[in-house]
């Protein structure tokens, strides 16, 4: 599913850019901005837990627009996280390329702050996983700060091994739980 | 939520200095399982008796699972529990070949309360090791149970017991890409299981204080992941403290009063030492790696953790200032997790390698190491208070299940601690006070 936010129409990104009331939008696009991470770790929130549903519709949800400036917007049109080898926090061309986008729509949307979650796979002990991923997560920040963000805008998160994307066991699950996922931190 | 009825003790009998021939040599490689028989308790009536026979269960089962005794099944035995208030007949006990044997009475001299007598004999000399009487609440059956086990164990082992302690752990439920997780306590048998947390907040890594009285554990919660101090008599939870970042993998000292944690902050994670009374924080370790799970050496002057600064994870040790550091792992793969025995002679590890996690020991400067387990996901050893038997986790890709596992030093005796749900992330109490 991924590769294909690579296939997006530039124009179809400006578009959605062009367009106005983003941040109307975000109280209303509470479940697209309830992905796997969010979803799993608020915490505090028991009726939540055990329930996939709200994770399964965002993951294939991926031919609707999102209202620009919402987390469904961002996830489409940009490009929400980036991926990791095993033990590393180095950022390829592909997780640059996503991170150079997440920068354009931040910059494109000023009032909005984001929080970086980075995950591990289960390939390491669950409390050096808890550090790998906050590595993870800084190593976008640092990124994105580089381009002009400020960094007030960005927290980070990590959540280790705790909430994988892919419940399987083997490289191809490990690929895609290697990761930083830049939500965009809801309104009140 | 200490199971109430501490009871009253005193020493029936000693045999005067008769030096047990039976005793185990544990210090082998390979332990020869001690033959021996657990008589069901006598009773003064149904009630009692029921007790009794349930007492006997509970011993049972806390010896065969030490993996050290062998006990000998009850329909051989030919004296029955009653004849066995007066001294045994050695003679019909010599026959089945147990060494030892424990016998016991209950009694009812009050409808609340009960009176335990047991008797630990040697069969072939023919004679009384421990005698002990326990007067308690009718309720605390079960922890007299444990604490006859100690005394067994530790009679003819020569190690102190590891019965009367309890089990902390993280109970988890649900997919795994929304993984509930609950903490939970448990007597090590499993009985007296409850659980702590509702499961809102997905919390990890439980600790046990010295006093059995406080659990630290870790709290993945928004905006900053931190460490919960629990109380279990109040069953009040607050944060342990502030610091200038998330705070994980609480440790305590011997002492209970000073814990050991990592904060990781702008990328980088690093040890602290924080003081409960003075709430002071010391940083420990400086490096711009990885600096993770530490773990005090009983005497409290050292340090064991996890640090990846050497470019993969290996395990170090200091100074409980952060000074003289040394690395301690020098085998092929990537090590984590480190737990110092509570004994002092060996520390317990994570190995990843060749595509397995292991559970391994070494001694605290990387000496003889060995590695006790091998399967697709073990990971968290965590040691009984003796100081010989390690709990760990075990996730098994067929069945998608994660388990609670113990195992000895020796390597030997691997087995399932169950639990209701779905484990991870076990701490042993040391001996309830």
């Amino acid at each position: 599913m991924r590769p294909l936010f690579a296939l997006l129409p530039a124009a179809l990104l400006l578009l959605a850019a062009c367009s106005s009331t983003p941040e109307d939008t975000l109280g209303s696009d509470e479940q697209a901005g309830g992905n796997v991470s969010a979803a799993g770790g608020a915490g505090g929130s028991p009726t939540e837990l055990g329930d996939g549903s709200t994770t399964v519709i965002v993951e294939e949800d991926l031919f609707a627009t999102g209202a620009p400036g919402s987390q469904q917007d961002f996830e489409i049109n940009v490009g929400d996280r980036v991926f990791f080898g095993f033990d590393s926090t180095t950022l390829d061309d592909d997780a640059r390329a996503t991170l150079d986008r997440q920068a354009s729509w931040l910059f494109q949307y000023p009032a909005t702050s984001v929080t970086i979650e980075g995950h591990a796979d289960e390939r390491g002990t669950r409390e050096y996983n808890l550090a790998l991923g906050e590595r993870r997560a800084t190593a976008v920040k640092n990124y994105l700060v580089a381009l002009g963000v400020t960094p007030d805008r960005l927290l980070t998160i990590s959540y280790g091994e705790e909430r994988p994307v892919d419940p399987g066991r083997d490289e191809t699950a490990y690929a895609q739980n290697r990761r930083a996922v830049t939500v965009i931190n809801l309104v009140n | 939520m200490l199971a109430g009825s501490t009871a009253g003790l005193g020493l029936l009998a000693m045999a005067g200095g008769a030096a047990a021939q039976v005793r185990l040599d544990i210090t082998k490689g390979v332990v020869e399982p001690i033959p021996i028989a657990v008589s069901p308790f006598a009773g003064d009536d149904v009630g009692t008796r029921d007790i009794g026979r349930a007492v006997a269960d509970v011993i049972v089962a806390n010896l065969e699972s030490s993996g050290l005794f062998r006990v000998i099944d009850r329909q051989a035995y030919i004296q029955d529990p009653e004849s066995l208030r007066e001294t045994p007949r050695f003679a019909e006990w010599r026959p089945i070949n147990a060494q030892a044997l424990v016998t016991g009475a209950v009694s009812r001299p009050a409808a609340d309360r009960l009176v335990i007598e047991f008797r630990l004999w040697d069969v072939f000399s023919g004679s009384q090791l421990r005698g002990l009487r326990y007067e308690l609440a009718a309720d605390g059956w079960r922890r007299v149970a444990h604490q006859i086990s100690d005394v067994t164990y530790e009679r003819l082992t020569g190690e102190s017991g590891y019965f009367d302690t309890r089990i902390i752990y993280v109970s988890e439920s649900g997919p795994r890409t929304q993984r509930v997780k609950r903490l939970a306590v448990m007597d090590q048998d499993g009985h007296n299981h409850r659980f702590l947390t509702d499961g809102g907040q997905l919390v990890l890594t439980p600790q046990i204080a010295p006093d059995g009285r406080r659990v630290a554990y870790f709290v993945l919660r928004t905006p900053v992941p931190q460490i919960m101090m629990l109380d279990l008599v109040t069953g009040r939870s607050a944060p342990l403290g502030e610091f200038p970042g998330m705070s994980f993998t609480p440790r305590f000292a011997p002492d209970g009063s000073v814990l050991l944690l990592t904060v990781a902050r702008d990328g980088n994670s690093d040890i602290f030492s924080f003081d409960t009374a003075t709430r002071r924080t010391t940083q420990l370790t400086q490096s711009p790696a990885i600096d993770t799970s530490p773990s005090f050496s009983p005497r409290g002057d050292r340090i064991v953790f996890n640090s990846d600064r050497g470019g993969a994870p290996q395990l170090y040790t200091m100074n409980r200032d952060g000074s003289n550091v040394q690395r301690i792992s020098f085998g092929s793969g990537r090590y984590g997790s480190p737990a110092w025995s509570p004994r002092g002679d060996l520390i317990a590890f994570t190995k990843i390698q060749g595509g397995f996690f292991h559970i391994g020991i070494m001694e605290p400067d990387g000496a003889n190491e060995r590695l006790l387990t091998r399967s697709f996901l073990d990971e968290s050893p965590a040691w009984a208070p003796n100081g010989r038997i390690i709990v760990f986790t075990r996730e098994d890709p067929q069945t998608d299940r994660s388990r609670l596992m113990t195992i000895d030093i020796t390597g030997y005796n691997e087995r399932e601690l169950p639990t209701p749900l779905d484990a991870s992330d076990p701490a042993w109490s040391g001996l309830i006070p």
